[in-house]
């Protein structure tokens, strides 16, 4: 707009203010239009908008995939909450998604996300049986109670929202990580064995525990302390009734009356913080999140307890709005992640890769033996950016992939009484 | 241009002026709050809305607020809790930012102070509330700063525990953080107080705390008011505030909010958004028929 500030001009700017003020409130009218990523770039410039957690976007990747594929990557950081906000509201906004298996009872049915095609998934047979079968390399059958990727893992068909039970060509999440989840403790202020999710709501650590923030996986805690406990055994903890969720949030909401709780965590900094300033002992945790209070120098165990671990795992899949271009673009790289680099990078921060094989082969022998068969480092252990993070000798916390992911109980889930949970946990956290 | 001659010429009419800000205050609030209103009747399932007129959001709102009578539903809960850190907050900003503003506007003498010290009050502002917040927690915390210094002084043996995600860590961070929003209104107010009226209160033989009560606080009442809307409200919608400095543990109207936000039901969230909207309008309904503030200014 022309700035003269004579006196003839003035009205006229004045009017075509006006006009451009409308303007603006017609667009914030048809907000859904706005994607506040501007799709402009060179014809030839591979560009992809990655939207995620963040658990597998760093500029490590970035600058490697650069490096191997010539893809730019522009990464989309948000909370998991928020990911589904976004792909539920705003499926525009990215290209490709990395997400968890259990957000998609939420996102299929949306029909904003396009299923992937194995068949140019070059590493598909690869990828490990735990999400194609829900069993372990070595035919050992783990926990599929909740949200278990084999059961979210395939569609019908490639523009079908109904899951199939059987394996087909169509993919909702090629997977990019996972892990199993349990306790983390501070075992020079708890100072005797831990061993079982009763301890959560143990009152010895009146003041001293904490949870999650986050309802499907709080809950979820809770109905492993109630099993641990004895006091009930739920049919599938990761889908309860609601007389299930009554009682699993009344045993909730008398640990939070009789002050169990420090505080409950909402972000991975701030389990950390929690963890290592003491405000808590034993806290549901990430472990990545133990690690980082371990490299603070402070002693934190990722505790493995007999009633088993509670799992997640993430995946790739496309938004309904690419390319053909760009959807080419998402499968070269797909492919890359699964080629190796990248797993091998997601295995040193203690998570694991989706294709082994691939990951193995871009990984020291040591590292392997200590990050995947659970056995003593024998050189220091060092972190993706070169950190020390285990000296020689240590082993890690629950042992081998297949005794940790082994040991698997549940995952975490949607319950088709996510409503009635959701108002319950608000009912909770006023009490 | 002979219309815009013509207009100049009898000075733009007020409407006409008023419209840039009447089409930014109709595109930006009057508008999102109609959707707002209008999704809080839809219905929902686990991954969209359902444009269907329904009341279901809010009778599961107030889901057992009549049946778990003497109990009190979530609903209920969450509002008196609320309600209740409106109050401690009000009363302590007022008291203190009443004092701040009187000392600055009747003990400081020369104009350039007074103003050099309003600024200094603004400048926690220069950073953001989020960061002011969290500069407490090393201080509060079990091992924290003022722990330490407890124990080292020998006045406890243990770390006092309710120093942080705590009712009172709460309310302290809302008292830190929006003091300077008591003290500006009445700052104002108080400088705009005709100091003859001091002086014949004085001449009359009134003394200090006649003077304060039958002078200074009833002229001071309008920014009183402003202060306390503003404060009244930012206690009513905060959400992060209670979430860290309550280790979550604390309801609040803007928690509940979050909570449905997050787990993608949109329409609960915006019957909880209206539900908090009337909370508030009531509020700042009583407090203009206590000061009516348009009279005043």
């Amino acid at each position: 707009m022309s700035n003269k500030h004579t006196k003839r001009g003035a009205g006229v700017s004045r009017r075509s203010l006006l006009k451009g003020a409308a303007g603006l409130a017609g667009v914030a009218a048809g907000a859904t239009a706005v994607t506040g990523f501007p799709a402009v770039w060179a014809a030839e410039e591979k560009v992809l908008r990655y939207l995620g957690t963040a658990v597998n976007q760093s500029d490590d990747i970035t600058k490697k995939v650069k490096a191997d594929t010539g893809i730019t990557i522009q990464n989309i950081v948000a909370t998991t909450d928020d990911v589904t906000k976004r792909v539920a509201t705003q499926p525009n906004s990215f290209d490709i998604l990395d997400t968890e298996y259990f957000s998609l009872k939420k996102l299929v049915p949306s029909g904003n996300i396009l299923a992937m095609d194995a068949k140019k998934i070059k590493e598909f047979d690869n990828i490990t049986p735990i999400f194609t079968k829900g069993q372990l390399p070595n035919g050992k059958v783990i926990g599929d109670q909740g949200t278990a990727p084999k059961k979210v893992m395939f569609l019908e068909g490639e523009h079908s929202t109904k899951f199939s039970k059987t394996p087909t060509q169509w993919v909702t999440l090629i997977p990019t990580v996972y892990n199993a989840d349990t306790l983390g403790i501070r075992p020079d202020l708890i100072k005797r064995p831990i061993n079982s999710w009763a301890e959560l709501l143990n009152p010895e650590f009146k003041g001293k525990a904490a949870i999650l923030d986050i309802p499907s996986i709080g809950i979820m805690d809770a109905a492993m302390v109630v099993e641990a406990t004895g006091q009930y055994k739920y049919p599938d903890k990761g889908n309860m009734t609601k007389p299930e969720i009554d009682m699993t949030m009344k045993v909730l909401t008398e640990a939070k009356k009789a002050g169990q709780f420090r505080a409950f965590w909402k972000d991975f900094n701030e389990s950390v913080n929690l963890m290592a300033s003491g405000e808590t002992v034993i806290q549901s945790m990430w472990s990545p999140a133990v690690t980082a209070v371990r490299t603070k120098g402070i002693p934190c165990i990722f505790q493995p307890l007999k009633e088993g671990y509670r799992s997640w795992a993430s995946g790739f899949c496309l938004s309904k709005g690419v390319t053909s271009k760009q959807s080419e673009w998402a499968y070269e790289f797909v492919n890359w992640y699964l080629s190796g680099w990248a797993g091998a990078y997601l295995n040193r921060q203690g998570y694991y890769a989706a294709v082994l094989s691939t990951a193995k082969a871009n990984m020291e022998p040591y590292e392997w033996a200590y990050w995947m068969e659970g056995k003593p480092a024998e050189k220091d252990i060092k972190a993706p950016d070169g950190s020390l993070l285990e000296k020689a000798g240590a082993s890690r916390d629950g042992g081998s992939y297949d005794d940790r992911m082994g040991s698997v109980a549940c995952w975490n889930a949607v319950m088709d009484e996510n409503d009635y949970m959701v108002r319950k946990w608000n009912e909770f956290i006023a009490a | 241009m002979p219309k815009t001659r013509a207009l100049e010429s009898q000075g733009v009419p007020g409407w006409i002026q008023a419209m840039p800000f009447g089409l930014v205050f109709g595109a930006f609030f009057v508008l999102p709050l109609v959707f707002v209103v209008i999704v809080s009747f839809w219905d929902y399932n686990d991954y969209e809305m359902l444009p269907a007129f329904t009341t279901r959001s809010y009778t599961e709102s107030f889901e057992g607020c009549l049946a778990q009578l003497p109990d009190l539903c979530t609903m209920l809960a969450t509002y008196l809790s609320t309600a209740k850190f409106c109050l401690i907050v009000w009363a302590l900003t007022l008291a203190i930012g009443f004092t701040v503003a009187y000392f600055l506007a009747f003990y400081v003498r020369s104009t350039t102070t007074q103003m050099v010290l309003f600024l200094v009050c603004t400048i926690p502002f220069w950073t953001s509330n989020v960061i002011r917040m969290i500069s407490w927690i090393p201080l509060l915390g079990r091992n924290g700063l003022v722990n330490q210094l407890l124990m080292s002084t020998h006045l406890v043996h243990a770390p006092v525990e309710w120093l942080l995600y705590s009712q009172f860590s709460v309310a302290l961070a809302f008292v830190h953080l929006f003091t300077f929003f008591m003290v500006a209104p009445i700052f104002n107010s108080m400088m705009r107080i005709d100091r003859r009226l001091i002086e014949a209160a004085y001449d009359s033989g009134a003394s200090a705390w006649q003077m304060l009560t039958n002078v200074i606080i009833p002229l001071s009442k309008p920014g009183i008011a402003i202060g306390s809307i503003f404060v009244v409200t930012i206690v009513m919608g905060d959400y992060i505030t209670f979430s860290v400095m309550g280790g979550g543990q604390i309801a609040s109207a803007g928690k509940i909010i979050a909570t449905r936000l997050n787990a993608l039901q949109f329409p609960p969230a915006a019957a909880s958004a209206v539900i908090l909207l009337c909370a508030t309008m009531v509020i700042i309904g009583v407090l203009n028929r206590i000061v009516d503030i348009r009279k005043e200014l």
